[in-house]
């Protein structure tokens, strides 16, 4: 299941004692990285009063499987949020792959005059914070009447975000720079050299973008709280916030259960293309 | 400009124009405009009226304001060292040839996945008082410091105690330090193993090779990474709103500018203070990455040219 690290950093095997000492630290620290976890998949299935015992059993004495069930149906419109949902992330990658392949493709294999500083601008707009444009920009969605819909939430996924753009980027210059030049001579045009040749080559890059954009979108909050207004029209983000903000702190069965639905979606998603995901993740904190 | 040159922009353009779009609507008309509301009396309901510096003034003397601000760089200055040592930390005990590397870089990266929401909400249960497993783990511990040394220490009740929130927060941020470190560990796979090789003949040990090879050679990494977990920790919002259920904490303990910003934007529609808000906090954020390029210009270690000064 888990795919093996290229090499390790230092390639001699270290000394007994090391050995033990290392081992012993990454149990230690797994163990907490895996606690919480475990945690909330165990409160998930416990009965309300095993919740409130102490001392806690990790193993629910009785297992409940129902919480689930009664978790969905105590958050109200769980279905209609994960359609909701679901919508937006579809709508979101696609935007996002289409925008941000041809700005990518502009930004690499187009030689033009002032590229690298139009460039730069763009990595500079990583710096704006959301909390700066978000009130100008509802402002501009309460005029255009889209305050309400789904419409703020989705369309500016089709103007290629920063991110994704250098993201691209990156992996389309590592393509030899004759691969197109090629292709030109042989009456390719632009449009046609990135479908035809850029694309198909950087399929894992594709891929890459299509998860960090699915997750962002699957776990985005403030977007939803401000631009949404009926219920009906919810996220499970928000469904999942305003659950929890209305049962007080008691139930933490169904919060746990709720919590945990949210979260299986990702970590599938995840142990199935982890390769992908680590290398995109890595390529994130590689600037040249 | 020939022909070609011409044709070239004009294709180059074409190709990115979704983003020039982009950039021109959503985000050099929205700073324009917030720079402008910020000098208004603006609730959005009726027409913006100037009122020059006002909004800046009012803010300067806004004692809640300034909380919210101590309570960002508090958590920020916490969660940012702590962060980066986890995730060094953890990227290093990876490093070794040791059996069973693949599955606990996994175990470690898990936790950054979760989504925020479920983190929030999993965390506040974490953080219980009296139920929570945090304090679980830390009551025998605090029993065994009470009675070795006489003093009488208890779990606190994290986030209901405005003392301890902020850290409790820190603990949360701590726990998704996996995505950082898996951003180290491919940038110590980068290191050319002859250094090491070289080193190692030389007789130099896991420190020497640590502290003198690989941390000087991913300094670039690391900085760039701490770049972006202080544009992250400067805009801390959706984890504290959904921990105190959309408040702000005791005694406003887990108020935080980005907190104070949407109350003003979005329930006291105040908007020209928010804007004002909004324009602080990016200064800010600038501020502080220009003060890290200073820092990074006389730390940092480029291998494709020579350092500057």
């Amino acid at each position: 299941m888990f795919i093996t690290l290229t090499e390790p950093m230092w390639s001699k095997k270290p000394t007994t004692p090391v050995k033990f000492i290392v081992l012993a630290m990454l149990l230690l620290a797994g163990s907490v990285f895996i606690a919480p976890l475990l945690w909330m998949v165990s409160t998930s299935l416990k009965p309300l009063n095993e919740t409130m015992a102490l001392p806690q059993r990790w193993i629910p004495g009785t297992i409940q499987w129902h919480n689930y069930r009664d978790a969905i149906r105590a958050m109200g419109n769980f279905r209609g949020y994960a359609i909701n949902t679901l919508f937006l992330c579809v709508m979101n990658v696609v935007g996002t792959v289409i925008s941000s392949a041809l700005a990518a493709y502009g930004f690499s294999q187009i030689e033009w005059k002032g590229r690298d500083r139009v460039f730069t601008i763009l990595l500079a707009t990583m710096m704006i914070p959301f909390a700066v444009t978000m009130v100008p920009l509802f402002v501009l969605y309460k005029h255009l009447g889209w305050i309400g819909t789904f419409l703020p939430l989705w369309v500016p996924s089709f103007f290629a975000g920063a991110f994704n753009v250098f993201l691209l980027r990156q992996f389309f210059l590592r393509l030899p720079k004759n691969l197109c030049d090629a292709a030109r001579i042989d009456g390719c045009s632009e449009l046609q050299i990135l479908l035809r040749v850029i694309l198909p080559l950087c399929k894992p890059a594709l891929l890459v973008v299509v998860l960090f954009q699915f997750m962002f979108t699957w776990n985005d909050f403030l977007g939803p709280l401000i631009f949404l207004t009926d219920q009906n029209d919810f996220t499970l983000a928000l469904g999942l916030q305003n659950f929890q903000s209305q049962t007080g702190g008691t139930s933490w069965h169904y919060l746990m259960a709720a919590s945990t639905l949210m979260t299986l979606p990702v970590l599938a998603i995840f142990l199935l293309t982890q390769r992908t995901f680590i290398e995109g993740i890595s390529t994130t904190g590689m600037k040249n | 400009m020939n022909t070609a040159e011409k044709r070239n922009l004009a294709i180059g353009l074409g190709f990115i124009s979704p983003w020039i779009v982009g950039f021109l609507v959503l985000c050099v008309y929205p700073v324009v405009c917030a720079a402008w509301y910020s000098l208004c009396d603006y609730s959005a309901l009726s027409p913006a009226l100037f009122t020059g510096g006002q909004n800046y003034i009012e803010l300067a003397r806004d004692g809640i304001f300034w909380k919210a601000l101590y309570n960002t760089v508090f958590f920020a200055a916490l969660a940012i060292p702590a962060g980066l040592l986890a995730s060094l930390f953890l990227a290093l005990l990876l490093s070794f040839n040791l059996p069973g590397r693949a599955f606990f870089r996994a175990v470690f990266f898990l936790p950054s996945l979760v989504p925020m929401i479920s983190l929030a909400v999993l965390w506040q249960w974490m953080l219980n008082g009296e139920l929570g497993l945090v304090n679980t783990l830390l009551r025998p511990v605090l029993y065994l410091i009470n009675h070795l040394s006489g003093l009488e220490l208890a779990a606190p009740n994290w986030l209901l105690d405005a003392r301890y929130a902020k850290c409790g927060l820190v603990f949360t941020s701590l726990w998704g330090a996996g995505s950082a470190m898996v951003i180290y560990l491919a940038a110590f796979q980068d290191v050319p193993r002859q250094y090491y090789e070289s080193a190692e003949l030389d007789g130099a040990g896991f420190w020497r090779k640590t502290w003198h090879i690989s941390l000087p050679l991913i300094s670039p990494v690391i900085y760039f990474n701490t770049i972006m977990a202080l544009i992250g920790s400067i805009q801390v919002f959706a984890v504290p709103y959904v921990m105190t259920k959309g408040g702000d904490g005791p005694e406003r303990s887990l108020l935080f500018v980005s907190t104070y910003l949407f109350q003003n934007a979005f329930n006291y529609s105040n908007m020209g203070y928010a804007c004002a808000i909004g324009l602080v906090l990016f200064a800010f954020t600038l501020l502080l990455s220009l003060l890290a390029m200073k820092l990074a210009r006389r730390h940092v270690y480029y291998t494709d040219r020579t350092n500057v000064e």
